[in-house]
């Protein structure tokens, strides 16, 4: 293969050639700061090997006056429509409580059910459209239609074919149905059949299991994985097991809902950092440390950070090499959920720990799921090998949910083995290329015509803002007109006034379809005023101070 | 011809008021109700303005007038 990076066992050449450089000339990490690599030109003593732009641009003042009025008016109509509701002038179709518990607690008098009542069901068809093909680049949706303001819907029958999918969190491209690509995975249902009708320490384990948890272990870099079924359940079933009372969970901001509910079913007290600040949650680690438990001043069993490595809905990327050094300076442990960011990023595809050239021995606990870039489903928890051991014995998952089927498990084999080139080809390595050329394209792009965009330049979920509620749904309807799929998403998603509309670029599009796209966007932004960025074409991207840590061992 | 643009461009301005004010989602009979009200509020201020505003602008010229004119008459009487 003439290809000029020789890729080795999927490891990009230069990988190599930096860690021998760095024990070549007998530098280690002095006072946690690497001391004279020069790679690049980029200078002495910073953590960080390539720039590191996020942005997080304010809207203009009259946006968000603006974006109130328009909230205020629709709860004027809310209280309103409840009111009409209430005296009978106008029929209920909504979920209220029986005549005989009239007298009880109120169960839909709070703020999300007004909310869910009186906004959300007028733009309501935006939502949960169903398809019925595969969601690859283009995907064809099955049209409805609405009597009564989406109350309720009826399908005509009809089918809109070939919608450009800008929504499936489909990164490398691998939900297809080509018979070739698909070959093994037919064999393999063929052989096992669907369903696996036990857990793991029953009789749900399978060589398939084996076989891929010892691929994913290879394919990170660590001694050992685990892998379940469903990508949530990974999250919410694994954190019980390995914190409990006593322990102390510090969580970002922003942390997925998985990630929440594993905590607070924990028992564990839980605090909380501002979005990927490093100085907040320095100043935590360094209050648990000196004060101990609430009450008693004992130290902490354990101490745990868990963060995400692209958290969807901002697309900001986790700042991993500061997280690293305070965990070691602090000695807690450290959760890295890389949903999202597995496959999506770094040279081969390996996640933020590749991203940022660490070692996967940083991390002490590596989670991720199989449903965003390999196009199958689940999850996988990876480390040490004393960690999966324990989990193997200890998790909710292993003992009670119904392990991963067969023909999913060989589905993700498949695409590992294409991203790790075990397959004889280099079409993993292209895919990955191919969407960061992709992802690079589409933001440059859309920052050069004036949206206000959120995240780090390299993430490949991009979310684009469009603050008033009157704009979520006239967006997604008049994208779907122009036959793009966008997902918009509003409250209790993202705060009130930010709802934006989330774009996931994938390998799979083509430069066709991302004009098109681009297109459609710059045509809608001029109608509906979208393009709210004070920098205009020749951007000045605000560079985000490096943080300075200074760090006395 | 350019009442072809101004008359596109005063279509997309009613677009803006739709989507800013959250009237587009709503359903015609509310819609009607929003237009009758914020019709209404915009009369009651322009009639207002037209009966009040050139007594005020009147009573308040007075007043300067009023206010500078008792400036003049005491310097007079220093320099005196």
């Amino acid at each position: 293969m003439a290809n000029p990076s020789a890729v080795c066992n999927g490891h990009l050449h230069h990988h190599h050639q930096k860690q021998n450089n760095l024990l070549k000339s007998g530098i280690y990490k002095k006072n946690g700061i690497t001391k004279g690599m020069k790679k690049n030109g980029i200078s002495n003593g910073t953590l960080y090997k390539k720039t590191f732009i996020e942005h997080f641009e304010q809207a203009p003042m009259y946006v968000a006056v603006l974006t109130f009025l328009g909230f205020g008016v629709g709860t004027v109509f809310g209280y309103l429509r409840d009111f009409m509701r209430a005296w009978g002038l106008e029929k209920r179709n909504v979920a209220a409580e029986r005549e005989q518990q009239k007298d009880f607690v109120p169960l839909y008098q709070d703020f999300e059910n007004f909310y869910t009542r009186n906004l959300y069901m007028r733009i309501r068809d935006n939502w949960n459209r169903p398809i019925c093909s595969v969601p690859g680049p283009q995907f064809d949706l099955m049209e409805r239609v609405t009597d009564d303001y989406n109350w309720t819907f009826r399908f005509t029958g009809k089918t809109i074919k070939n919608v450009i999918n800008m929504g499936s969190y489909n990164y490398l491209g691998f939900a297809e149905t080509d018979v070739n690509a698909l070959k093994t995975v037919t064999i393999e249902l063929q052989k096992y059949g669907t369903g696996i009708c036990s857990t793991r320490q029953e009789m749900g384990t399978l060589d398939k299991h084996v076989e891929l948890e010892k691929l994913v272990a290879k394919f990170l870099g660590v001694e050992d994985a685990m892998v379940f079924g469903m990508g949530f359940a990974t999250n919410s079933m694994n954190i019980p097991a390995l914190v409990g009372k006593g322990c102390l969970i510090l969580s970002d901001e922003l942390n997925h809902t998985s990630l929440v509910l594993g905590a607070r079913l924990s028992g564990a007290t839980i605090r909380i950092f501002k979005h990927n600040n490093m100085q907040s949650l320095e100043k935590l680690l360094r209050d648990a440390i000196i004060y101990g438990q609430p009450r008693s001043r004992r130290a902490w069993r354990k101490i745990i950070i868990l963060v995400e490595g692209i958290y969807s809905m901002e697309g900001s990327i986790v700042r991993l090499p500061e997280i690293v050094l305070l965990k070691k300076k602090y000695k807690a442990y450290l959760y890295l959920d890389e949903a999202h960011s597995i496959g999506a990023v770094g040279a081969t595809g390996r996640g933020v720990v590749e991203y940022f050239g660490m070692s996967p021995d940083d991390v002490d606990v590596l989670m991720g799921t199989f449903t965003k870039s390999f196009g199958a489903a689940g999850g996988y928890i990876a480390g040490k090998k004393d960690l999966v051991d324990f989990l193997r014995t200890h998790s909710h998952s292993a003992v009670y949910a119904t392990s991963m089927c067969p023909p999913v498990a060989e589905q993700i084999i498949r695409a590992m083995k294409c991203l790790m080139g075990l397959d004889g080809t280099t079409q993993g390595l292209q895919r990955v290329r191919q969407l960061g050329k992709n992802t690079r394209y589409f933001r440059r792009r859309l920052h050069e015509m004036g949206f206000i965009i959120y995240g780090n330049d390299d993430s490949p979920v991009v979310p684009l803002l469009l603050f008033m509620p009157g704009k979520i749904g006239a967006f997604a309807r008049r994208m779907l007109k122009k036959n793009i799929g966008v997902v918009v998403v509003g409250f209790p998603a993202t705060p009130i006034t930010e709802s934006r509309a989330r774009f996931c670029v994938s390998a799979a599009h083509t430069r066709e379809m991302l004009d098109t796209v681009l297109n459609a966007l710059d045509e809608l932004g001029d109608f509906l005023h979208l393009k709210y960025s004070r920098y205009s074409k020749s951007s000045h991207p605000e560079l985000y101070e490096e943080t300075r840590l200074e760090l006395e061992d | 011809m350019d009442f072809k643009s101004m008359k596109n461009y005063i279509y997309w301005l009613y677009c803006q008021f739709e989507l800013i004010t959250c009237s587009y989602l709503m359903e015609p009979w509310e819609k009607l109700l929003f237009y009758t009200f914020n019709v209404i509020m915009l009369v009651m201020v322009l009639y207002t303005a037209y009966i009040f505003v050139p007594v005020h602008i009147s009573t308040a010229f007075q007043f300067f007038l009023h206010l500078f004119g008792s400036q003049h008459e005491n310097t007079v009487s220093i320099v005196k």
